[in-house]
């Protein structure tokens, strides 16, 4: 019964979302106030009907109402309540609802928030959401209907969830990664909003600029607890495969990465306009070829869901009709939007300007990998796969020149530079450098001329520049401690960003040099050493799980004699959907990881093993949490919230 | 000239060669790592109107179902090979490693490797995707015909995944 409430309160946010989409538009073109008036509660009433549609989904998982199709197909009574409870965004119908419900959660904070903004716009972003709204609702409501019954014959008991997803990354990382996609909506609504009033200033980046970070912030902890989850999930030993999907969510990462340099040069210097609103629009137009990609069943990879060339087809529309019409309105709008702006070559304007262009190649760079075995399967010259390499390789030559560009930009000062002054305090950054990368080598490895070297020379070069540059600053304040309290939050968060960025590329180079991996055929008792660590199977033993059954094997690990720890590796067997998973087992440190999967079992007493040990590869995942920190610091920053509503003062006076 | 309009030149000037440069490197980039997709008979009969066929020594990927009774390990090490098959031709498959958790006699998988002779590939990766029915649809495409029901169409809504 739940349920069908359910389906009610979808199908009644379908029509809010049609009303929010007219309404306020229309109220902004006409002047009309209690139009423009009504965008705020039709945006709550969208979220609250939406957050008890997805309740009832909820709920329908909980009690094990398999006579919702879409329940009985992911889920199970054996299931642990905490996996019925993930199950929900487990398939393709519910995931779409979570996806609805952070595009309402996203339009009632826009509503809640930017109360301040002048009346006008507020009504046109809220009516850009309401139009993208309907595009998704309808979408869920007529294409893929999580409420669907099977009644009168419905199953006795559900399919399971995919033991892949039975997982606690699983539990938060496509919301985090939903918050991400669907809030570029939200720039670019802002974007569109600008446009509609071709009105463009710093009030405008300024207002926009928090909404983005927000996004990025939750796109790259997305991406982040992804890359964690199938590093501990899929038991490759690896976190990056450069799968079509990952490759989806990292396209909106770059361009939306890109989209926040370009944000802060509009708003400090009034220029990059059109930029800035092109990069808004591409953000958002990629978060949506990512849903088509994986939603339309065209690519293949382990995390498409099943094929479906009607929804693929609905969203491809969808997206042709998003880019072309904001193109369209871009054209007409755009030319008569001037910057007036001037600097020279040598200037922060150049350097950030130099940051988009390497963003945006690399995303042309996945974009081409990922869609080119797309095209030549469709142009009849058979399939193809890109290799790892490719990106590898182009990743390689773009990451060296973004990093030092990167090292120098916060010092570089706006409109124009002199060269001189920096000299000194850009050679003791390189000082710095040598020493710390050096350093590093020298204490963990020995030290040669490879890909690692590079690695921390680079990090080393982008995290030593990060943290003179705010020490340099907080001294313009009197004292550091001064410092401390003055300097606004973004300052901060921006560096925190860096250092972030730095100890990603630390730990992506010293992985990719130092991992050593051996597969190796072992029995009770036996012994391999892998780069100084002894690995001792100790046992293998029977399993049995509330929904899987399997076997363990627990391993001791020394090192040159010394307990380091134990291991529990598992492989595990889903009865239900008769699929076998690796649980793998892993002893992590700041400096290693020692991971162990459990193979299959070759004869009555020998198993084959998979035994890795992966220095710094923790770096990788706490350099994204670094960036997203970052984020979060920058997105307090006092200025976001107190100048826009001393401007609504500022506007009222002036009316 | 005046300056603004040369400055302007040659911003330009080096936008355009840097893209160019870029696009250049990426497209040789791309050449050098496109694996084209076969199934065990297009290996032996080539692809294509003009029976295109690989090379021994070059990159490639192979589909097909996997041999019943096949799959013969080395004792003591952990190489293993098999055979594939999708609508006649037979080829070997060898790998040294772990194969993934769904790897099973008659099911599809895919191989990544090397062509080591016209009708052995020498494999780097072995994939079978996490689903018990799971057949590569190159594979399907070419085995069209061939009858396969997968028991979970008794089902009608078959979806899994997880993220976008």
């Amino acid at each position: 019964m739940i349920a069908e409430y359910g389906q009610l309160a979808l199908t009644f946010a379908f029509c809010i979302s049609l009303a929010l989409a007219v309404v306020p538009l229309y109220g902004s073109f006409k002047g009309n106030q209690i139009a423009l008036e009504l965008g705020n509660p039709l945006a709550y009433a969208l979220f609250f009907l939406t957050a008890f549609s997805f309740w009832a989904l909820s709920y329908a998982f909980w009690a094990n109402d398999f006579t919702v199709v879409y329940v009985a197909s992911n889920s199970n009574s054996l299931l642990p309540w905490y996996y019925r409870l993930t199950a929900v965004w487990g398939g393709h119908e519910g995931s779409m609802l979570l996806w609805l419900l952070v595009l309402a959660g996203w339009t009632a904070a826009v509503a809640l928030f930017s109360r301040s903004l002048p009346l006008q716009f507020q009504g046109r972003i809220l009516g850009v959401m309401g139009l993208i709204a309907v595009g998704f609702y309808a979408f869920v409501l007529f294409m893929s209907n999580p409420f669907m019954l099977s009644l009168p014959y419905f199953p006795v008991d559900g399919r399971d969830l995919n033991p892949l997803l039975q997982d606690f990354g699983m539990i938060i990382h496509p919301p985090m990664l939903y918050m991400g996609y669907v809030g570029f909506a939200v720039s670019f609504a802002f974007a569109i909003a600008a446009l509609m009033g071709g009105k463009f200033d710093s009030t405008w980046a300024r207002w926009a600029r928090p909404w983005t970070l927000a996004a990025w912030m939750f796109l790259t902890l997305g991406i982040m607890l992804g890359s964690w989850w199938a590093y501990a999930e899929l038991g490759w030993g690896g976190w990056w495969f450069w799968d079509p999907v990952e490759n989806a969510s990292f396209m909106p990462w770059l361009v939306g990465t890109a989209l926040i340099h370009s944000l802060a040069v509009t708003e400090k210097r009034g220029t990059f306009k059109s930029w800035t609103v092109l990069l808004a629009i591409g953000a958002f137009s990629l978060s949506l070829l990512g849903a088509f990609l994986v939603r339309s069943g065209v690519l293949v990879s382990v995390h498409s869901f099943a094929a479906d060339p009607d929804r693929g087809l609905y969203l491809l529309a969808f997206l042709l009709v998003v880019v072309g019409g904001s193109l369209l309105l871009y054209a007409i709008r755009m030319n008569s939007v001037r910057s007036q702006a001037r600097y020279e070559l040598f200037s922060r304007e150049v350097l950030l300007w130099g940051n988009n262009i390497f963003l945006l190649t690399a995303t042309l760079v996945v974009l081409l990998g990922t869609l080119f075995p797309l095209v030549h399967k469709e142009l009849g010259l058979g399939s193809i796969s890109i290799g790892e390499p490719f990106f590898n390789q182009l990743f390689y030559y773009l990451v060296i020149p973004f990093s030092l560009l990167l090292g120098l930009g916060p010092w570089v000062r706006w409109k124009q530079q002199q060269v001189q002054p920096l000299l000194k305090p850009m050679s003791l950054v390189a000082i710095a450098t040598l020493i710390l990368a050096l350093g590093t080598m020298a204490a963990t490895q020995s030290i040669q001329a490879n890909l690692a070297l590079l690695g921390l020379l680079l990090g080393a070069w982008v995290g030593s520049s990060a943290i003179f540059e705010l020490l340099q600053r907080l001294q313009q304040f009197g004292s550091i401690k001064q410092g401390l309290t003055k300097l606004n939050a973004s300052h901060f968060g921006m560096t925190l960003a860096h250092i972030g960025f730095a100890v990603l590329v630390v730990g992506v180079a010293m992985t990719k040099t130092y991992s050593v991996e051996t597969q190796v055929r072992m029995k009770a008792g036996d012994q391999v050493e892998l780069a100084g660590y002894q690995f001792k199977l100790v046992e293998v033993y029977d399993l049995k799980g509330p929904n899987y059954s399997g076997e363990a094997a627990e391993l001791d690990v020394s090192y040159q004699g010394d307990y380091v720890t134990h291991l529990h590796a598992e492989k595990r067997f889903y009865t239900v959907q008769r699929s076998v998973m690796t649980e793998a087992a892993v002893h992590a440190r700041l400096s290693r990881d020692l991971y162990v999967a459990l193979g299959e079992s070759l004869s009555e007493d020998s198993w084959a093993l998979s035994l890795y040990v992966k220095p710094f590869v923790r770096w990788i995942w706490l350099g994204g949490l670094l960036m997203s920190l970052g984020g979060l610091i920058a997105l307090c920053d006092k200025r976001y919230r107190r100048r826009s509503t001393s401007v609504e003062q500022k506007d009222t006076a002036d009316a | 000239m005046n300056p603004r309009r040369q400055k302007r030149l040659v911003a330009v000037t080096a936008f355009v060669l840097l893209l160019g440069g870029a696009i250049g490197a990426m497209l040789y980039a791309l050449q050098q790592n496109i694996d084209l997709f076969y199934t065990p008979s297009q290996l032996i009969e080539g692809i294509g109107d003009k029976k295109v066929k690989p090379e021994v020594g070059q990159r490639l990927r192979i589909g097909g179902m996997v041999v019943k009774g096949s799959v013969r390990r080395v004792p003591d090490s952990l190489k293993v090979s098999f055979d594939l098959v999708d609508t006649g031709p037979i080829v070997t498959v060898e790998y040294e490693g772990i194969l993934p958790d769904l790897f099973r006699e008659g099911q599809g998988i895919v191989a990544q490797g090397v062509l080591v002779d016209k009708t052995t590939i020498l494999a780097s990766e072995v994939l079978a995707k996490h689903d018990e029915e799971y057949m590569p649809p190159e594979v399907a495409e070419a085995m069209k015909g061939i009858k396969h029901v997968p028991p979970s169409q008794l089902y009608k809504e078959s979806d899994k995944g997880q993220q976008p």
